[in-house]
């Protein structure tokens, strides 16, 4: 418990200036929404006639004049990119930064085994993920009833929670390359997250190149798809489980044999 | 037998190619005020940090306070205080809570002496660790190291940093810890510190150790140091080292046998001469160190 709430307390300016930013981008979008609507049908139309572009980003399959359309995919870049590279973050950072910042130390020559300190560094990072996504969800949710649209429950909770799972699924592999580093490892984690979300925008650009949206995580955090078929892609999903999972159990592994700097 | 508190058998570890210990050993009995003698490089900390759990040996055995350092970790870092020579901390916090939290890791309430061990280092508690100097920074560091009251004290260089009054009061809680019967387990360069406060020491050199005694015995080599004032010629010395002649003043350390020196020196025309026992400084550098042959 006590290395749980250090890690937190470490952890909670970047933690609220993540929150903040992604929480203050989504709600400003959806204030100006009431503004843009009337303007969207156009807009719409000529999205539909940019053939690539708009499948890039599912725009192709989306009606940017509905509510859900529109923050299908303002919620997709947003939420998505913006909570991929947190979780990414968060995830890398977790092991590495002891021995980066010299007091592995000191941590490691407390009473505690090695899987004790990897469980309690993952909690506080999935702790973390949770508290952005609650408050995040929480501003959106408040943002429509605010603007006066009617809240589209089930498709905004899909949405958000599919992004919540795709930044689990970020962190989980990111920490458990994060128990294989000593210097830190922000590039490799940010790195990773962009390449993961580029992955799925090539996959919507060629059909050949479609089963890379089993890799990404972003393939089943896709707004059109979950939007247009109502749920979360189950095969993808599990996939992506089996990644996170994968990383947690290198984690344990890695970190419990690992010799410390 | 004995009980004892550190005990390495043939302990190995490489870093890739790079020698860390080869075949270590080294035995500490409960109680002891045990010096730990090296130059840098020469595999102090990697002796320490393998007996700590933090790197894994290649091979050989380790125990501490009777505890296997493979599956018994975690009860031996429960009852060990640890030291380690480049301590860092978290930053942004204060002193205070960096003990807190160092007490709270081990699941104990150590305010008290906590207090008491910062009242006689003069640590101010409300400080941020980050804006201390190296000095008080080491401070916060024998306090965790302290705090919880350990069996086996384990200090890897303590006293770089703090002043000559602190190191004093540094080494009075030590002995009255060592009285009280905690093993204290010193590793230094700094000689003085183990001649002045250690029982036992072991020298270590090039990843093994190569002599371990009372500190009286590893200084209390047959070698004096002779200083003359006279001619002498190197060449009737075979057993001299460390020759320096200043002026008329001709100075060097003397292992042989004594009555060759006294019958050589009766030979030549002396004003002045002093023999003297030389520092364990001086031992080590010129009987253990590199170009010196095992006294």
């Amino acid at each position: 418990m006590t290395l749980i709430r250090h890690e937190l307390k470490q952890s909670w300016k970047s933690l609220a200036i993540w929150t903040a930013a992604i929480g203050a981008f989504i709600m400003t979008c959806l204030l100006i929404w009431p503004e843009m609507k009337g303007q969207m049908q156009g807009i719409s139309s000529l999205f539909s006639s940019m053939g690539a572009f708009t499948a890039a980003f599912g725009m192709d399959t989306l009606d940017f004049g509905t509510l859900n359309g529109f923050y299908g995919i303002e919620c997709g870049n947003i939420l998505g990119i913006g909570g991929a590279l947190f979780a990414a973050l968060a995830g890398i950072n977790a092991l590495a930064k002891e021995e980066k910042d010299g007091t592995a130390e000191l941590l490691l020559t407390h009473p505690m085994s090695r899987a004790k300190i990897v469980t309690d560094k993952l909690i506080a990072v999935l702790l973390q993920i949770i508290a952005l996504n609650v408050v995040v969800y929480l501003l959106a949710v408040g943002s429509m009833a605010v603007i006066g649209e009617a809240v589209p429950w089930k498709t905004v909770s899909l949405l958000h929670l599919a992004y919540f799972l795709l930044q689990i699924e970020i962190a989980c592999i990111c920490f458990g390359i994060s128990a294989f580093l000593w210097k830190g490892g922000m590039g490799i984690g940010l790195g990773l997250a962009i390449a993961l979300y580029f992955l799925n925008i090539i996959a919507n650009l060629s059909d050949k190149a479609k089963v890379l949206k089993y890799i990404t995580p972003f393939g089943y955090a896709e707004s059109s798809d979950i939007i247009n078929n109502g749920g979360i892609a189950g095969d993808k999903l599990l996939i992506g489980l089996a990644l996170a999972l994968a990383g947690i159990g290198i984690a344990y592994w890695k970190y419990s044999k690992k010799d410390i700097r | 037998m004995e009980k004892r508190a550190i005990a390495a058998e043939e302990l190995t570890k490489f870093y890739g190619k790079a020698r860390g210990i080869d075949h270590l050993n080294l035995s500490v009995g409960e109680g002891e005020f045990f010096g730990f003698i090296g130059p840098n490089g020469a595999g102090k900390s990697t002796t320490i940090r393998t007996l700590l759990g933090l790197i894994f040996p290649d091979s050989g055995k380790g125990q501490v306070l009777g505890l296997d350092i493979g599956k018994d970790k975690k009860e031996i870092l429960r009852r060990v205080g640890y030291l380690p020579s480049d301590n860092a901390f978290y930053t942004g916090m204060k002193v205070k809570d960096a003990l807190k939290l160092s007490a709270g890791l081990r699941g104990k309430n150590c305010n008290v002496r906590a207090a008491e061990l910062c009242g006689r280092l003069q640590l101010d508690t409300e400080k941020k660790v980050e804006d201390l100097s190296f000095g008080n920074r080491k401070k916060v560091g024998i306090v965790c190291a302290l705090q919880h009251d350990p069996e086996l004290l384990i200090l890897d260089e303590p006293t770089g940093g703090l002043d000559p009054l602190m190191q004093h009061e540094f080494f009075d809680i030590l002995q009255e810890r060592n009285r009280q019967g905690a093993t204290v387990f010193l590793s230094s360069h700094v000689l003085s510190e183990i001649q002045r406060h250690c029982s036992r020491a072991a020298i270590i050199r090039e990843g093994q150790v190569i002599a371990c005694d009372s500190v009286e015995k590893l200084a209390r080599s047959n070698a004096r140091r002779v200083t003359l004032q006279g001619t002498v010629r190197r060449e009737d010395l075979p057993g001299a080292k460390d020759w320096t002649e200043i002026g008329g003043t001709t100075s060097f350390l003397y292992s042989g046998d004594i009555n060759e020196l006294v019958r050589m020196l009766s030979k030549t025309e002396i004003r002045d001469l002093t023999i003297a026992e030389p520092d364990l400084e001086e031992i080590i550098l010129h009987y253990y160190g590199k170009d010196g042959e095992q006294a």
